[in-house]
Parts: C-alpha cells; sequence; structure tokens
C-alpha cells in the first residue's frame, strides 16, 4: 500500500477528463484529446473527435454506429486481460458489467494499481460479460445511485410486474422507455427469459443499435419497426427513448401504458415527474449495496468518486475507514440511465 | 398486507379514474375481512388512530442508517416514510408480514412506549412497497390519488348500486364496516342507521341554458339568491349535530360554534357563509374557515360562520324528501321558527312576476355581491345527484380580460401527450421600462378536442425554453379569459387571483402587445385573499 500524494503524480483530474501523465493519455475524456481510451460506448464516455482510441472491439463497433466510421484518428481494439504499454503504464481492460463491451480500465505504473472503472453493476446481465473485481490501490469509481434508498429490485421481479400489466390490459399498448444502447437490449433478453416470445416493437431510434448486438451474436428474437405496424399495437409490447414517451409520436398506440426501466423509478417522485404509470426498477448502474460492497473488494486505500451522488458516496467511504475524494467530472449524463 | 400494498402501489402510478376504481373493486372484491374495512378506512380516511411517526422513524433509523447519509436520502426523495421504506435494511431472517387487522388491533392497545418496536417488527417482514404501504397506512396520509367518494364509488360495484345508497348510511357506520360488506355482498341487510345524523347526498342544479329560459314557466319555480358562499348539509341525530361538505366530508370539527350549541333531529340543506352583524362578509372571508382540521379561538372571532337554510331533508324521524318542494320549504319555515336555531336563518325567496322582472333581478347580482339566482321547480322531490329539468342555477355573467399565453405544462391522463395546462399572464408597465408579462392564472379547460390540438402546436412551434414538463413560450398568443371574480392574493406574483378561470376563446387574430393590462384585472378586485396568521 502506498500513500496518496504519490498517485497525483501520474495520474489525476483535469478539466478534460482523467489524465494519465504515466502514459500520456485521458480515460473517457470530454473534449477531443491525442490519446483516449474508452471505458465504454455510452455517449458521455465515447465522444468523437480523438486521435487515437483504445477500447474494447465491442466498443469500437458501437461508437462506429453511433459516431460514425471515422469517429477516430485511428481506432485500437484491445480485448478483456491482455497488456499493452503505453509510455511508463501497462493498460488492461476489465469487464465492467456495465453494458456490451464495457470495462475497467487498470493502469499499472511503478508498483502501483489504479483501476478507472467507468460505470459499472455487479449483477448478472445476459447481453454482457460480467464485471471483475481487480485489485486496486486506487479505484475510480462512479456514483449515480449513491444514496442507501436506491437498492435495485431483482429484474425479474420488474419482468413479471411489466408481463402481468400486459396480460391485464389487452386493449392498450405497454409502451416502454428505455435508454437505446444496454437497457434497451437487456430488458429484451429479460423479457426473453421470462417467456415473452413475441415480436417486441421497437421506436426507429432503437434499430440500429438493436442490429449491431445481433450481428455480434446476442439473439433478441423477433423485434419489429413501429414504423412497419399496420394496427395500433393494442396488447403488444414497445420500446421507445424515454425522450419519445410523452412525445407526439406515442399518438399512434393504443391508449398506451407508460413504463420506464431506470434505477430512478426506485423513488416515486421521479416516476411522477415523467408521469409514468409502470415503473420499472431496471438499471445499468451499480445500486448503493453494489457500490459499497466493490469498494471494500478492491481493497483500495484511496476512493476517487467520478459523477453522481458523491457526496453520500465519499461520506460512505470514509466510514470505512478510507479516503474518498470527489472529482465532480464534468460532461457525465447521469440521468440518461 | 402484500395485496393492500399492491393495491396502494398501483394507485399511486395509476392516473385514470376508470382504472383507479377497477384496482380498488378488485381489492375489495378478494381481500379478506376484516383487512379490507380497514383499507376502506384508510381510503375514505376514517382510521381510529393517529400516531407521532415522525419521531419514531426517525429513533427506529437512528440504529441502521449513519445521520448524514439519512439526511442526503430524505432531501433526495422528499418524504420520510417513504425514504424509511427504501432505506430500510433487508433483515437477515425476515419476520412474518403483517395482515392489515393486526396492525390496527396493535396499535389501539399499544402504550406510547410499544409502538416503535410494534412497527420495527412489521417493517422487518415486509419488501419495499410493503413497508411504505404500512407506513402510509400508519400516518393516515395515502397521498395515491383517491378521494372518499371514489373509494365509494368502487365499493358500490360489489352490489352493482348507486354509491349514493352507500352515501346515505356511511357516517353511521364505522369501521372495518364488517355489516357495510355484507350487506354488498347480499348476505345481510341494509345496516340500520336510524337515529344517528348521517349525510344524504345533495341534490344539485343544472346551469340554465339559453334553451331553458325560453321555454320557462315562472310560476312553476321558486326562485332564489345563489350566495357566494359553500353548500352544506346539517344533520342531526341522538346527541350529535354534525356539519358535512357537499361531498359527505365530516367538517364539524372546524365549525364548533355551529354543532355544538343546539340539538335536533333532522338533516337540513344551506350555504355556509362567514356573517357579522347580519352581513354576509365576501368569499375570502369564508375561505380562512375551510380546509382545516381544527380552528383557534382567535379565527372562530374574525370569522364568524353561519348557515343560511333553503331546504329540510328530513326532520324528527320524517323523511321529507318525496314531498314537493314548496312543501319542505314550509316545514323547514315553521321547523325554524319553533327553534329558533343560533348562527341559522332562512334564505328567503326572491319575488319575480315576469321573465323581465327576473332578468332584471339576474343584471344586478354581481354588483349585489351574489353569485347569481337559482330556479327551483315547487313540484320537485329531493333528489340526489343532478337530475334534469328540477333545479337551474343562473350565475352571475363571467368576466372576460385577454391574457398572453406565457407557459404550457403537458395534461394528464389521455391528455399526456399534449401541452394543455395553460398559464396566462397580463402586460404590466414599470415607469420607464419596457412592458412585461406577469402571470395571473391557469387554465384547463374551455377548448375543445381541435383547438387543443391547434394549440399543442402552437406552443410546440413557440417554445423559448423547456423545463421538464413545462415550456416557456414566446409572447403572442392571445387568450380570451373568462373568470367568476378577482382577488387580491399574497400568494401570486401578480398580487391578483381569479376563481374559475378558463378559455373563452383563443385569440388567433389579435396580437399580444394588444392584450390588457394588470391595473384592467386589479379594477375588478372584490375582498382580499390573505392567510390568517394563527397566534
Ligand atoms: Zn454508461
Ligand atoms: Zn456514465
Amino acid at each position: 500500500m502506498t500513500n496518496s500524494a504519490k498517485f497525483d503524480t501520474w495520474i489525476y483530474p483535469t478539466k478534460r477528463g482523467l489524465y494519465c501523465a504515466a502514459g500520456d493519455f485521458y480515460i473517457d475524456p470530454s473534449q477531443p484529446v491525442e490519446r483516449a481510451v474508452i471505458t465504454h460506448g455510452h455517449s458521455d464516455h465515447a465522444r468523437a473527435g480523438h486521435g487515437r482510441v483504445l477500447a474494447t472491439p465491442e466498443t469500437i463497433a458501437i461508437m462506429q454506429i453511433r459516431l460514425g466510421k471515422t469517429c477516430a484518428g485511428a481506432l485500437q481494439s484491445q480485448g478483456y486481460g491482455s497488456v499493452l504499454q503505453i509510455g511508463d503504464a501497462d493498460v488492461s481492460l476489465h469487464p465492467a458489467g456495465h453494458i456490451l463491451g464495457s470495462a475497467q480500465i487498470l493502469v499499472r505504473h511503478r508498483g502501483q494499481r489504479a483501476v478507472v472503472s467507468g460505470d459499472y453493476k455487479r449483477r448478472f446481465d445476459p447481453t454482457c460479460a460480467p464485471f471483475e473485481p481487480v485489485p486496486a490501490d486506487l479505484f475510480v469509481t462512479e456514483a449515480t445511485f449513491g444514496l442507501p434508498v436506491f437498492r435495485h429490485e431483482p429484474d425479474a421481479s420488474e419482468t413479471a410486474k411489466l408481463l402481468e400489466v400486459q396480460r391485464a390490459s389487452p386493449g392498450r399498448t405497454i409502451l416502454i422507455g428505455v435508454y437505446g444502447l444496454g437497457k434497451c437490449q437487456r430488458l429484451i433478453l429479460l423479457l426473453r427469459q421470462a417467456g415473452y416470445d413475441r415480436p417486441i416493437w421497437l421506436h426507429g431510434a432503437l434499430v440500429a443499435m438493436c442490429d449491431l448486438y445481433q450481428t455480434l451474436g446476442i439473439d433478441l428474437g423477433p423485434l419489429a419497426p413501429v414504423a412497419a405496424a399496420t394496427s395500433t399495437l393494442a396488447g403488444e409490447i414497445v420500446l421507445c427513448p424515454p425522450s419519445a414517451l410523452a412525445d407526439r409520436w406515442s399518438r399512434r398506440l393504443a391508449d398506451p401504458v407508460t413504463g420506464f426501466a431506470s434505477g430512478w423509478m426506485r423513488v416515486r417522485a421521479r416516476a411522477r415527474q415523467r408521469g409514468v404509470e409502470l415503473p420499472l426498477v431496471i438499471s445499468d448502474h451499480a445500486d448503493w449495496p453494489e457500490l459499497v460492497t466493490t469498494i471494500a473488494e478492491t481493497a483500495a486505500e484511496e476512493i476517487w468518486v467520478t459523477h453522481g451522488r458523491e457526496d453520500a458516496l465519499v461520506h460512505q467511504i470514509g466510514l470505512m475507514g478510507r479516503r474518498g475524494r470527489a472529482l465532480a467530472m464534468v460532461g457525465r449524463d447521469e440521468e440518461a440511465e | 398486507m402484500k395485496a393492500f400494498a399492491q393495491l396502494l402501489d398501483r394507485l399511486s402510478y395509476t392516473p385514470g379514474r376508470n382504472a383507479k376504481l377497477a384496482l380498488m373493486t378488485r381489492y375489495f372484491q378478494t381481500a379478506p375481512d376484516p383487512d379490507r374495512g380497514w383499507a376502506l378506512a384508510a381510503l375514505t380516511g376514517t382510521l381510529p388512530f393517529k400516531a407521532p411517526m415522525r419521531r419514531i422513524l426517525l429513533e427506529l433509523m437512528e440504529k441502521r442508517l449513519d445521520a448524514v447519509l439519512y439526511r442526503l436520502s430524505r432531501d433526495y426523495v422528499g418524504d420520510t416514510a417513504e425514504t424509511v421504506a427504501l432505506a430500510w435494511p433487508e433483515p437477515l431472517h425476515p419476520a412474518e408480514p403483517p395482515r392489515l387487522a393486526d396492525v390496527v388491533t396493535a396499535l389501539r392497545t399499544a402504550s406510547k412506549a410499544e409502538i416503535a418496536g410494534l412497527i420495527e417488527t412489521w417493517l422487518d417482514g415486509l419488501d419495499a412497497t410493503g413497508r411504505w404501504a404500512l407506513l402510509k397506512f400508519i400516518t393516515g396520509a395515502l397521498r395515491v390519488g383517491v378521494s372518499a367518494r371514489l373509494a365509494k364509488t368502487a365499493l358500490a360495484a360489489l352490489r352493482d348500486c348507486d354509491p349514493d345508497e352507500i352515501e346515505e348510511i356511511w357516517h353511521g357506520l364505522s369501521p372495518p364496516y364488517g355489516a357495510l360488506f355484507g350487506w354488498l355482498e347480499g348476505c345481510a341487510p341494509r345496516p340500520d342507521v336510524t337515529g344517528s345524523p348521517v349525510f344524504r347526498p345533495l341534490m344539485l342544479a343544472h346551469p340554465l341554458e339559453e334553451a331553458d329560459f325560453a321555454g320557462l314557466d315562472l310560476d312553476a319555480f321558486a326562485v332564489e339568491w345563489k350566495w357566494d358562499g359553500v353548500r352544506v348539509q346539517i344533520a342531526g341525530g341522538g346527541d350529535h349535530v354534525r356539519l358535512y361538505s357537499r361531498t359527505g366530508d365530516d367538517i364539524s370539527a372546524a365549525f364548533p360554534e355551529l354543532v355544538a350549541p343546539f340539538r335536533f333531529e333532522g338533516v337540513l340543506d344551506g350555504e355556509l357563509l362567514v356573517m357579522r352583524d347580519g352581513v354576509v362578509a365576501p368569499f375570502n372571508d369564508l375561505q380562512q374557515r375551510l380546509n382545516r382540521k381544527t380552528v383557534t379561538r382567535r379565527t372562530l372571532e374574525q370569522f364568524p360562520a353561519h348557515v343560511r337554510l333553503y331546504d329540510s331533508l328530513v326532520l324528527g324521524d320524517a323523511d321529507l324528501r318525496a314531498l314537493p318542494f314548496a312543501e319542505r320549504r314550509l316545514m323547514l319555515e315553521r321547523w325554524y321558527s319553533d327553534m329558533q336555531p343560533p348562527r341559522m336563518d332562512l334564505s328567503e325567496l326572491v319575488v319575480c312576476n315576469s321573465m323581465d322582472d327576473l332578468a332584471e333581478i339576474w343584471r344586478k347580482t354581481r354588483a349585489a355581491e351574489m353569485e347569481g339566482l337559482m330556479l327551483k321547480r315547487r313540484s320537485s322531490p329531493y333528489l340526489a345527484g343532478r337530475p334534469k329539468g328540477h333545479w337551474y342555477k343562473w350565475k352571475r355573467e363571467a368576466l372576460t380580460i385577454d391574457c398572453v399565453l406565457m407557459y404550457a405544462q403537458r395534461g394528464s391522463g389521455k391528455r399526456s401527450s399534449y401541452y394543455s395546462d395553460l398559464t396566462f399572464g397580463l402586460w404590466r408597465e414599470p415607469t420607464g421600462g419596457t412592458p412585461e408579462l406577469v402571470p395571473v392564472g391557469k387554465a384547463y379547460s374551455g377548448f375543445n378536442d381541435a383547438e387543443l390540438i391547434e394549440l399543442d402546436r402552437w406552443i410546440r412551434q413557440n417554445t423559448v425554453e423547456t423545463f421538464g414538463p413545462v415550456r416557456s413560450v414566446s409572447a403572442g398568443l392571445v387568450l380570451e379569459i373568462a373568470f367568476d371574480a378577482a382577488q387580491r392574493s399574497s400568494r401570486h406574483k401578480s398580487g391578483v387571483a381569479m376563481r374559475f378561470p378558463r378559455v373563452h376563446r383563443i385569440r388567433w387574430d389579435k396580437p399580444a402587445h394588444e392584450a390588457d393590462r394588470l391595473p384592467t384585472l386589479e379594477k375588478v378586485i372584490t375582498g382580499v385573499d390573505q392567510p390568517v396568521i394563527e397566534p
């Protein structure tokens, strides 16, 4: 174990994001930089315009779909576990369990281990590799759901609730708002696992990413675009981006029951604010117990908190006898979950 | 508890009235006695206990969660019961979930010191939704968008009867309502509530339309003033007198001066007013007495309540409702002169000999601070609900003013994808400054579906800024707003509050800068809407 001032000599937060001076690269920078290592494909982590990008093959495929084939000068893929030396740093990627291709970034420098986890979760997700605990001296964590009130329900009980409402409302469309990358595909697979084998209808904005998942070997079952529907889709399940829930777009559907799959749905005021009738607590982020367990497991003496409810988590880290520090990272969109 | 928790959970998220009714009816049909009776008590606000929950919950949480983490959580969630329900640690060895009836029995017999321990054990036996429902149940404030009337309507479906049939006996019953469920399900006779002061569903009036006016036979009608107060029913029976709101809520506790001083057997219909030295005070004064659970001595003195009677439904043991209005009125007059009840008088009948006469009186109602006129058919029995052709209300003419649309919010239910909740303002011209709009009111109605679509389109095309479900729009659309009255208000930025505002016409043609100025509205202000400062 080392003393904390030492980390600051080779890795530290900057206006553009977390910077590793030992290897002269940024992790998930918020502005274009010469060299970036990207944890995962969500738009607040993966941006266009960098000189060189290192990420998992899946993250690169996702970036190319979202940002275009030429979204960076050079795209270099690296599978989980293998090590690349960049300057004076050894960099390896390890599953974060957040979405397809998501990685924690382990940077080793002169015997010190820093793990930058990006976004992560600990529970089973059929669309991606499970989180792998990586021992660290410095652990950089998110805190999207960094309050003790956030304990995500078991996925199976949430999908059961969805299917129960669907069975009980034959005349109405079940319209669920989902984040287009990760949540959408995970909810589809959760429904498949619960035995739902009817076509699932998609808002146009969700189609390309689902196609990519299918190409990458994740079987989502029968899908159909809403634009191709010849009825009002009464009794069917339709997925759309959250912004489309109360949009004019939804007027074509049969008196929709509006749902939203998100960790925020744990809190009633948040669900009501969105006018959600069917809140589903399904999240791709760690809930409070997962955050606390993970911090304990990494055995890091120092923990940096990038974004979310950092005040509560930093306080908790103190209660655990470790050093916590809030980085107040700019440009992270924690609401989009 | 599980079924009740599920019911509350679904109700809290379900916007539609019919969907809420279906959820409740299903629960009442399937839940066992006496649990469903206690659930009904919670939904209608008749639970017989109150625990000082805030302090108890804080004590229980202290043992389980760091104080800083609790405070941050509470700030985020915004509701103590919900925060505790969500943050309560899942026990290693869950206890048995309690039954609703067990919770009631235990709370009624427990000493103050025992309550915390009971709640602790119950919380350990429930999941997050169950914990939330339990705490809402114990605090008695459910806040799931269900009125007592809606709960009774759901209940009436058990017997396929009118909810008014339940209303008639409701106040003679007490939770857990075993006899009521027995009757609704056809296995017991209708509960007998003779002699107790029960609420009787009110007879309501239709607005007088032009078509009605033309064919009106004035001789067949009695004419009364429409007082600018609140409709109430006063019921006496046994040793009690009670005051009910028009929806059947017992508001006696807030009006001790009306129910305490005398005893009588019967049910009377009248208008609640504030009256000083025989003069009716403006409606704003009455507002200081409404929506309060209790009342202070000072408020009693400042805003003395009074009931102006206009009908009798029951007198002694005689139900008069089948009799014609004219006969009921005579019996009311006789009862009044016999009893001379304090703080009550009779609503006078307005004498008028011709339709012209009537119209002339109506035109003067605003100046006389009356809300308008009532026309009651002399031969009509007292019929619950809003039967056609018996009673008419002829409200004083609405005031109108041209306002400018400022903000729009999405509606609820079927209107959730339309911007249908409109905030509008008037121009204010600071001396030497440029004119600015100040919001003066909100309207949700007064336009048809076609106009709603037009409005929605205009709002989307003229949005300046969006915050959550609200859009602010550029000053470009004039709404002619009709309203009943204006009063001073310290709660509004403009200093003025409107009563019953609705969109009268959408003035697509009128340029926004030609809309009215705030002083135009200030000129029609009557009375002051100011909260009383309690000592
Ligand atoms: Zn993410
Ligand atoms: Zn993120």
